[in-house]
């Protein structure tokens, strides 16, 4: 079984360096250009962000509205401190890294302040909390001296490219793969399928809770960190209200607590908006009313709890679909509470 | 003096927030859905209005048809959306509700354009003086026409049949719908009278800022949404008196502390409130069953 779950880890990381390979042999060659460049990078970015939110509302069954605030506490902090770090020289992967953890460490804390009272309690007050703290973030860098304000901040190293980007979420993903196969992560698990029982069990709700939101507020800085160093400058608008839903309808649509469905959809609802520019009107009239009819009629979303896995799908293809489909159909997904 | 006048612009502001704060209390109440379209559904009762308006008819005449277009389409709303997920995961409903603001707003967006469009005035605006300080009429109209529907809903749920059956459900579903009360009427009826209300604020709300856009319901619903935690959501009471503190606050921060800052100390309050007090004002502890 162990020596199984090795070969697997091995064929994994296979597929990856190959993949990474493919993609950058493409654009070297040109067949990509720059500006699929770009948005393959977005991909890389959003792909991290709604992974870290995946955790809060797919496995830990709390809805959270203020992931772009988190990315833009990231963002900052990452840029101010970057831009601070310009002067030592350091090589690129110490910068940037620096920079990222910084963000993220930031991110995280406030996460945790923000959350704790929000978790201590049942119900939907994480999304109010987290709704009520998107908006006060925006207010504050917007007002702020050394944020730049409304005009922006600008002159912020632009570190970031594919190359690590891709890198920093195959690094996210798996750790949140490894942190949901964890005991920590059947504990946050279970907080979904009953909190109640959860509790009657012994498993410290309030203590899980937490630290599911303070990892997924992490990620969503290191997130927005790497969109700083991407973008080169910063506007306090980009991290408003819509922000934080399109990284809702990323997760809703990849299916609450698929982290394959989340790549999946980060890809596709990344792209599309690009290639569809002419639809660019409609683009949320389109996803909020595929939000709606998600819920009633597929509230799992495409994937469910399912995960789709290379290595099953080579020994027995059969099989495969079989398992996806009853994990796809949501049997064992009752969501949080009543 | 100024204070006098910063507390009379607190009364008119705070009055719009509580009569939407209402509708969400109200809504919560009654199946526990924090209705995030309501919002939405206020931006579209000052459309409804704006075109009403637009088209001549008199002031009773833009009023009856903005409430009545948006109890209408408070009613759709929860019957093609809500309704389904009755017995889902409250998580479910949740998001609906986010999609359902966002689709009415990119509708509006598409259909009236995203310029904010100039409120006809229906009423003319005529300045009192009392002694050094200055009233809009709008402003005694917005306090006096809020304070009267607020009266008349207390009346309604507290004395009529429709409105006791509103509490009955609102206490225990199963038990209301074993005592013959139509649960599902009962719900529409909420939403019926939560979206009339969000109509009569979105138009006082227009009146006030004499322009209609399709992001027009996005901060004062949040900001009722405030009102009606803080109050204790589900406490039509505390709604009111919400909406009032949420006005006052806002506009004292505004005058005395700084205008760009006032957002962020109304929104400030809200985390305060929920790590201090979570039940809000009135609300009182209740001990979870298993």
């Amino acid at each position: 079984m162990d020596f199984n779950n090795k070969k697997n880890y091995l064929f994994n990381l296979g597929a990856v360096i190959i993949f990474f390979v493919i993609l950058k042999l493409l654009m070297n060659g040109n067949v990509i250009n720059r500006y699929y460049q770009g948005i393959i990078v977005f991909i890389c970015i959003n792909i991290i962000v709604a992974g870290s939110l995946n955790l809060t509302l797919g496995f830990l069954g709390q809805l959270a509205l203020g992931h772009a605030g988190f990315m833009a506490v990231g963002a900052y902090s990452s840029a101010l401190l970057s831009i601070y770090l310009r002067s030592l020289e350091l090589p690129v992967i110490m910068h940037l890294g620096t920079a990222l953890l910084f963000g993220g460490l930031i991110s995280g804390i406030i996460g945790y302040l923000i959350g704790l009272p929000a978790l201590r309690l049942r119900g939907d007050y994480l999304a109010i909390i987290t709704l009520g703290f998107g908006e006060i973030i925006r207010v504050v860098i917007n007002n702020l001296k050394f944020t730049g304000g409304a005009q922006g901040l600008s002159g912020i190293p632009k570190i970031a490219n594919f190359t690590n980007a891709y890198w920093i979420a195959v690094v996210v993903l798996a750790f949140l793969y490894a942190l949901i196969r964890s005991r920590h992560g059947r504990a946050i698990i279970s907080i979904r399928e009953d909190e109640i029982a959860a509790e009657a069990v012994g498993i410290d709700t309030v203590k899980y809770k937490a630290l599911g939101f303070t990892i997924s507020a992490f990620f969503a800085g290191i997130g927005g960190g790497l969109f700083a160093h991407y973008m080169a400058y910063l506007d306090p608008s980009i991290f408003n209200f819509m922000k934080s839903v399109e990284i809702v309808v990323i997760v809703v649509l990849g299916g609450m607590g698929s982290l394959t469905g989340t790549i999946l959809a980060s890809a596709v609802l990344t792209s599309l908006p690009e290639l569809l520019r002419n639809f660019s009107e409609y683009r949320l009239l389109i996803y909020s009313f595929v939000l709606v009819v998600m819920m009633i009629f597929r509230p799992q979303g495409i994937f469910g709890t399912a995960e789709f896995s290379l290595k099953n799908l080579m020994s027995s293809p059969k099989g495969f679909m079989k398992k996806m489909k009853r994990d796809a159909s949501g049997d064992d997904l009752n969501g949080g509470g009543k | 003096m100024i204070f006098i006048q910063q507390m009379i612009n607190g009364l008119q502001i705070g009055s719009i927030y509580a009569v939407i704060a209402l509708g969400y209390t109200m809504v919560y109440g009654i199946i526990k859905l924090i209705n995030f379209a309501h919002g939405e559904v206020m931006m579209m009762g000052a459309y409804f209005a704006f075109l009403a308006a637009s088209a001549g008819m008199p002031v009773w005449a833009v009023f009856l048809i903005s409430m009545v277009g948006s109890a209408l389409l408070g009613m759709a709303i929860e019957r093609v959306a809500y309704k389904p997920l009755r017995e889902a995961p409250r998580i479910s409903a949740l998001i609906t509700a986010i999609g359902m603001s966002l689709f009415l707003q990119n509708l509006a967006l598409v259909i009236f354009k995203a310029d904010p469009k100039v409120m006809p005035r229906i009423i003319p605006t005529t300045p009192i003086n009392i002694g050094s300080i200055q009233i809009s009429n709008i402003t005694i109209i917005t306090f006096t026409v809020s304070v009267v529907f607020m009266i008349l809903l207390t009346f309604f749920i507290s004395k009529t049949k429709p409105g006791k059956a509103m509490r009955a459900v609102s206490e225990d579903k199963e038990a209301a719908t074993l005592m013959g009360i139509n649960a599902n009427s009962t719900i529409t009826l909420t939403f019926a009278i939560g979206s009339a209300l969000a109509a009569l604020g979105g138009i006082l709300y227009a009146l006030a800022y004499t322009q209609v856009a399709p992001t027009l319901g996005v901060l004062p619903g949040l900001k009722a949404f405030v009102a009606a935690v803080l109050g204790g959501i589900g406490i039509i009471p505390g709604a009111m008196i919400g909406g009032f503190i949420l006005g006052f606050v806002e506009t004292f921060a505004k005058a005395y502390i700084s205008g760009r800052w006032a957002d962020a100390i109304v929104f400030g309050i809200l985390i305060l409130v929920l790590s201090v007090k979570p039940t809000g004002i009135l609300g009182k502890n209740v001990r979870e069953k298993v």
